[in-house]
């Protein structure tokens, strides 16, 4: 089980890509990259979901804290999303309602400005 | 509702103890899917059980306490997949939000057990605590 983080800025925002598994153990990971970018004072997030095969609760909790943090300084976090299971976990627990998720990262960037 | 009854249907039980911690949680999640795919389960289907168990096993461990390990027993029949975890008195679904609102992580991890599974229920067992039983049927 493994779960990849690569950052990088794009245009007037970040880009944090995601790959393998989010968990209760690989989340920590994630956690410490979205903190790192809001301290540094990064708060257009795009945080790209397409190589993630799997995320759970805490995972959710990760993305959320990210959320809430950004909004704080008057930023965002656009999702990237196109797995159906993935999409699925969201719009059960009407995470939708509070992301914005779009299929591509061109379409999440524009969502930030 | 059809009510499932383990004992007439059972094709077989597995028990599974793994180390209470963060890092055996995906081998929880691995196994209950080896099992349901010898079921006539869809993928969606197999994807809603890992992420049941796992949730499951994840509300144990950031419940903490003494546990060194977590039970998980699995019952399976022809059309359903029974999963036991035994708490020791970690999991409270009834008091789980019926869904989470304005972005809340409390609670999560068990509305979506409650919305994966067909069936979830609690059993007490008195100050050893109890067990979350979930049951998910074939083309449910």
């Amino acid at each position: 089980m493994d779960i990849k983080v690569n950052v990088r800025e794009s245009g007037d925002a970040y880009v944090v890509e995601l790959g393998g598994e989010i968990d209760v153990y690989t989340s920590p990971k994630v956690k410490d990259a979205i903190t790192e970018l809001i301290d540094q004072g990064h708060y257009n997030l795009v945080i790209n979901l397409e190589k993630v095969r799997y995320i759970d609760s805490t995972g959710l909790g990760v993305l959320i804290g990210g959320l809430k943090r950004v909004r704080e300084h008057g930023g965002t976090v656009s999702l990237v999303c196109t797995n159906p299971q993935i999409r699925k976990i969201f719009d059960i627990t009407g995470l939708v309602k509070i992301f914005g998720i779009y299929d591509d990262e061109t379409e999440a960037q524009k969502a930030l400005v | 509702m059809t009510k499932v009854t383990a004992e007439a249907k059972s094709l077989g039980t597995v028990d599974l103890r793994i180390p209470s911690k963060a890092e055996w949680v995906a081998v929880a999640r691995l196994t209950v899917a080896a099992i349901a795919n010898r079921l006539p389960f869809t993928v969606e289907d197999i994807e809603d059980l890992k992420l049941a168990i796992a949730e499951a096993c994840t509300y144990v461990i950031q419940a903490g306490g003494e546990r060194e390990h977590i039970d998980i027993t699995c019952d399976t029949g022809s059309d359903f997949l029974t999963i036991r975890v035994r708490d020791h008195g970690a999991i409270h679904p009834e008091s789980a939000p019926r869904r989470p609102s304005g972005g809340s992580v409390e609670g999560l991890g068990i509305f979506l057990i409650q919305a994966l599974m067909d069936d979830v229920k609690h059993t007490p067992e008195g100050e050893s605590g109890g067990e979350l039983v979930m049951t998910k049927r074939v083309g449910s």
